[in-house]
Parts: C-alpha cells; structure tokens; sequence
C-alpha cells in the first residue's frame, strides 16, 4: 500500500497574543522571532500513517509532500526522521500566499506526478489561515472520494476501515481506495518526537524537488486559482477587565466567587 | 440567480443553528435581491421543511431512501445536482462535521469559491460575496472575497439572528433527484459520544477543564457534580482531550466545538488563542486558575486564582446555600 501525507510549513502557532503582529498591507501574519513548525494536523496525518504501517507489517510505504518555500524543507526532514519513507518539495516562488484552490492544484498535480497512492492524507486544517479545504479539493482535483475528520486507519483485506469523530461521537467508515482523508487529533496520533540524530541524519536522505512549472502550471499556480482573495487582515482589539475576587481567605474569595457565578446563571 | 440556499440536515431539527443560518441567508438574500431557498436532506426532512417554509420562500426537500441517512459521496452528488439546476448564487451551510465535509467540494464541482468557519457575510461593491473568519488560530481577523460563483459558506451559524417569520409561508416541495449510492465510502457505524443530555453548542452554561486537571478522575468527582449543580455540561480543552481523559467531542475550540453559552466557567485552563476562538460568543467567561498571568483572564468577567483542587468543594457547597437563600 501506498501513502501520500501532505504536509504544511506554518508560523508556529503557539506564539501568544501579545507578540503576534500583522503586516495589514501585504495581509500577512510577520514572522518576527517565531519559529517555522510542521502543521499539527499533518503530523497527526504522518503519526497515523505510521502506526498504520507498523500495525500492516512490510509492505506499506509513505511519502510526503509539501508545497512551499525552500524553508519547507525542514517539515519533510523532520518527517523523514519520523521515518516517512520517502519525501517530496514542490518550490513555491510566487508573491504572497496562494490560495485553497491554486494550493490543491498543485498538490492534486504533484500527486500525479510522484506514483499511485492508496491513502492520501492530509490535516483537516493549517494552523495558520484554517481554511479546511485542501484534502477536500485535491479530491475533487483527481476524481477520488473523501472523508474528513478522521483519526484511525486500518487496512482490512484491500479495504480501508476509518475512524472519524463527528460532532456527537464518531462514525466508521468503510472506504475502497483510492481516498482521500483529512485527519482530526485524537488521544492515539499524538505525534511522535523523532531523535535528534535522525533528524540530522535525515538530511543525507535523497528529497525529490519539483516547481510547478515542472508539473506543467508554467503560468504560475496562483493565476489560475483566483478563488478568493484576502481584502483585510487585522488583530481585532478586545478589551475584558477581569475581577479577581478579593478575600483575607480562601473561603471569602471563594464565597465571592460562587456569588459572581449565581449573579450570571440566575434564572436559569 | 441572485438566490441564496440553505442546506440543512434533518437530523437536527430546527435548532439554533439551522435558525441562525437561515436568518444569514435571508439578509444574504436581501443583499442580493434574490430569494430564500432551502433544501432539507435526510429521514424525516418534511417535517423540518414544513418549519422552514415559516421563513424561506421555497424549501426543497429529500427523503429518499439514499439520501436518508448521510453518505459523504452520495450527499454532496445529491446536493450539486440540485445546485446544478437552482443555480444559487450563495449556498450557505453551518459548521457541522457534514457540512464542512462537503462544502468545499461542492463548490468546486459547481466552480465556485467556498470560505469556512465565517462570523459574517455580505455583499461587497462588484458583488462579491465578502466573509469574515478567524485566522491564526483566532489571533487575526480576514475578510476575504470570494471570486467564483456560487459562493459555498459555511458559518458559526449559532452566532447569527434568526429570520423573521413570514406571513405567508413559503412553498415545500419534494426533489426528486436522480441519485445513485456511491458505495466508494460507506459508514458502517454511528455512535453518540456526548457530555450529557442536550448538545454542547446548546448549552447555556458550560464547565471546561483543561490540561491542569491533571487526570481523567477529577473530571468525574470535580467538575461533573459542580455541573450538575448549575445544570451545565461538561467540555474541555485540547490539551484534555488528546490526553484521552475525556471523548474529543468535548472539545472547545477553534477546532472543536463553537459554543455560545451565558456562562464560560474554564477550571485550569490556559486560554490559548485555539481554545479562545471557540468561546468568542460566550457571554460571560469565568476562570479558576493557579497562574494570574494566564491569558485566559485577559477574556473573563472575574476570576480566582488559586488551585481548583481547593475552590472546586468549597464552591460547591457555597453554591448550593446560595441557591437555598436565592
Ligand atoms: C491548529 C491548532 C488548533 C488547536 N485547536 C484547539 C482547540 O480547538 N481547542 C483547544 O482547547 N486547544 C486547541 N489547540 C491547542 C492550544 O494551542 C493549547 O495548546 C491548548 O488549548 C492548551 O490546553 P490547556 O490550556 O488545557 O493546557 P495548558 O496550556 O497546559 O494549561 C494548563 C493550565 O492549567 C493551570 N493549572 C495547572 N494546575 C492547576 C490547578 N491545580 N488549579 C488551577 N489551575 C491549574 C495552569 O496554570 C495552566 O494555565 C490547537 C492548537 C493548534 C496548533
Ligand atoms: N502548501 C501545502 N503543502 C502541503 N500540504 C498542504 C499545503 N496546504 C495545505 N496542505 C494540506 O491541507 C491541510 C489543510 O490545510 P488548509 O486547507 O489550508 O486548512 C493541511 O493540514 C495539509 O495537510
């Protein structure tokens, strides 16, 4: 079996509040001192893969694929050293941030262009803009079915079985590949922490580099996307003022507290 | 077309959601000078058209065995086809696991644009259709403009006014679509997983733990009889439920549920900008947390700080004299 994972390079996410800054002309969120981190929800795609691997025994190969500035490149590393079988770069050389639309055509075309793949897998969404579109696009892109949300593979006799959560529990889903999933964190695909002399290791490893013109989107991906465009991006400002209940003791603080709490909930 | 259609499954009744989205759809709708469709899809969608039709112009709906309950494949050909035919120039849909599921597939089958997760929607100069979402894990604001047609929305459809009823109701009709199962994907099996009777995004008072609970126990001899006290359910953090001491359907968040409660009561919990954007909506947003630097007390009406271990009991038995005297 075959894997795809897509795999997204994002601002670190977990910068606070108060250093995060944008550039309201280009309508981008500014570095700053933040770091480059893979996507979550693609690392919770790769983890399940690999267990999905491990769990299958041999003959199961992984290989993932990032979109994106040469920086990307150290996403697919790290991914290597968790031990992804093989990885893939399509450059991305154009202004600003391209679109769900022109992102997914690239994907779709480098996916065609890199083999036959079982399970393609992405995040449900990046960190990042959160769109939650692309693994639904890269679908549509290449006439496969899809289904999102999901956090366990296994492979049962040529079928897929997947585990998805819904908003009132889960559901199982029986799928005939090749699909498409996006994959949701759970309690079992926290991903793993790859050792630091893999990680070192993993840059020795071969890594396929294409642009997209390579893959035929010679007149620039973003051009032929034009799905939407980003017309303001801001830090909304927003003002609370928290009460910290007063009190000598734990009990008259907490006596002020649960006063605070009948004041809100009263006629309820 | 200048229509605008709404998507809903049966399955949900006409809850707050369904009632907020149709009221961003008729406003849509005004915008644009077109009329108010709906289309109502699965076991028992008449009933629910026939409550729609109080405010929508014409509801369509599909009962049909394929359709009846939801198959990722056969729903969205069924939907397209019927877009296909209306020709919307917006489809709005809320932000339930189907409907995101589908929603930007349709819009590319249809060749349009489509923005999740949206808190508004209008129509800009040139009409494009213009949304309003978090972005950066809630940290940013974007206003995006969608350049294809139809637009394809889904909304935080809870966070919107319902519509006006109508005087005269509107037209409900059968679609008879020619659909066929696509059997590629099948769910196989269903189950309910959920923090109590009613649905979290319904909930008028939640209480929330996170990370700093420490274990799965205290949520059930903590948190779960303070909630039972002040008739709320239960939720939590990301950070609670990846460490599997509670199901993933209790999560809060800008990837987990929306919820628009009266009172937000988070017990050691952060406040990460990700768990934030699912809370933007609550009314009043309280906090019980051992850190007086959390961000989570930049978003509350009053807090404490101290440990919850300590507050937990003694507020329980404050609450229930004060509810005695009340
Ligand atoms: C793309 C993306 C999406 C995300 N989506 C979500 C989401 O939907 N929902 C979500 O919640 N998170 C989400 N996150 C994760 C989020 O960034 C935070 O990591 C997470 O919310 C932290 O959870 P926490 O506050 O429970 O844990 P921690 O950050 O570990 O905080 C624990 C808190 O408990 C306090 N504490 C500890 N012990 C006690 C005690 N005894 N009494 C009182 N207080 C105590 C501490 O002071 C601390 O503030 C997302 C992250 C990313 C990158
Ligand atoms: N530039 C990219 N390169 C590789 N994968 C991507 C890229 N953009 C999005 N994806 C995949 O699509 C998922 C959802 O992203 P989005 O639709 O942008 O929210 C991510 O988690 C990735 O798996």
């Amino acid at each position: 079996m075959n894997i795809l994972v897509c795999l997204k390079q994002i601002l670190d996410p977990e910068v606070p509040a108060r250093d995060f800054r944008v550039d309201a002309a280009r309508r981008e969120a500014e570095q700053g001192s933040a770091n480059l981190v893979t996507n979550i929800f693609c690392e919770n795609a790769l983890e399940t893969a690999l267990q999905l691997r491990e769990r299958a025994g041999g003959d199961v190969k992984i290989m993932v694929l990032s979109y994106g500035r040469p920086t990307a490149e150290d996403s697919l590393r790290k991914a290597l050293a968790m031990k992804a079988d093989a990885a893939a770069l399509v450059l991305d050389e154009g202004e600003g941030t391209p679109d769900p639309l022109a992102v997914a055509r690239v994907l779709a075309a480098a996916i065609g262009r890199l083999g036959e793949f079982d399970l393609i897998m992405t995040g449900r969404e990046a960190g990042d803009w959160g769109a939650g579109q692309t693994g639904g696009l890269i679908a549509e892109e290449l006439g496969l079915p899809c289904v999102s949300f999901v956090d366990t593979v296994e492979a049962a006799g040529g079928l897929l079985r997947l585990k998805r959560q819904t908003d009132t529990g889960w559901e199982l889903i029986e799928a005939t590949p090749p699909v498409v999933v996006t994959v949701t964190n759970d309690e079992h695909n926290v991903p793993r922490i790859p050792k630091v002399r893999d990680v070192m290791m993993s840059y020795r490893q071969p890594l396929t580099k294409l642009t997209p013109a390579d893959l035929g989107l010679a007149d620039g991906a973003r051009a032929a996307g034009g799905y939407y465009e980003v017309a303001e991006l801001f830090v909304p400002q927003k003002e609370a003022s928290c009460d910290f209940v007063a009190g000598d003791t734990l009990d008259e603080k907490v006596e002020a507290f649960a006063r605070r709490i009948v004041e809100v909930t009263r006629g309820m | 077309m200048n229509d605008v259609l709404i998507c809903l499954f049966a399955a949900s009744g006409f809850d707050k959601a369904a009632q907020g989205l149709a009221g961003a759809g008729r406003r849509l709708a005004g915008e644009l000078g077109g009329g108010l469709r709906a289309f109502v899809v699965g076991e028992g969608a008449e009933a629910l058209a026939r409550e729609v039709a109080r405010v929508a112009d014409e509801v369509l709906f599909a009962d049909q065995p394929e359709l009846a309950e939801y198959q990722p494949e056969t729903c969205l050909t069924a939907l397209a086809e019927l877009c296909g035919s209306l020709r919307p120039r917006a489809v709005l849909l809320g932000n339930d696991t189907y409907s995101q599921e589908i929603a930007p597939r349709l819009a590319h089958r249809l060749g349009g644009s489509a923005a999740g997760d949206c808190v508004e929607v209008s129509v800009a100069e040139g009409a494009a259709v213009r949304v309003s979402r978090q972005v950066y894990g809630g940290k940013a604001q974007a206003v995006l403009e969608l350049k294809r047609s139809p637009a394809v929305v889904w909304l935080r459809a809870r966070s919107f006014q319902p519509a006006p009823a109508r005087a005269e109701g509107g037209t409900v009709t059968r679609a008879s679509l020619d659909v066929r199962p696509d059997t590629r994907t099948r769910v196989v099996e269903r189950r309910r997983e959920e923090s109590g009777e009613a649905r979290l995004e319904e909930a008028r008072v939640i209480v929330s733990g996170g990370r700093g609970i420490g274990g799965p126990e205290p949520f059930e001899t903590e948190l779960k009889p303070l909630a039972e006290l002040l008739g709320a359910q239960l939720a939590a953090s990301r950070a609670a439920c990846d460490a599997g001491w509670v199901p993933p359907t209790w999560q809060v968040g800008q990837t987990g549920k929306k919820v628009t409660p009266e009172l937000y009561l988070a017990v050691a919990i952060t406040g990460a900008s990700q768990h934030m954007a699912g809370i933007s909506e609550a009314r009043t947003i309280a906090a019980i947390n051992t850190d007086p630097d959390a961000p989570i007390f930049k978003h509350c009406r009053f807090g404490i700080v101290e440990d919850y271990r300590k507050v937990l009991p003694l507020l329980r038995e404050k609450l229930k004299v004060l509810r005695t005297e009340d």
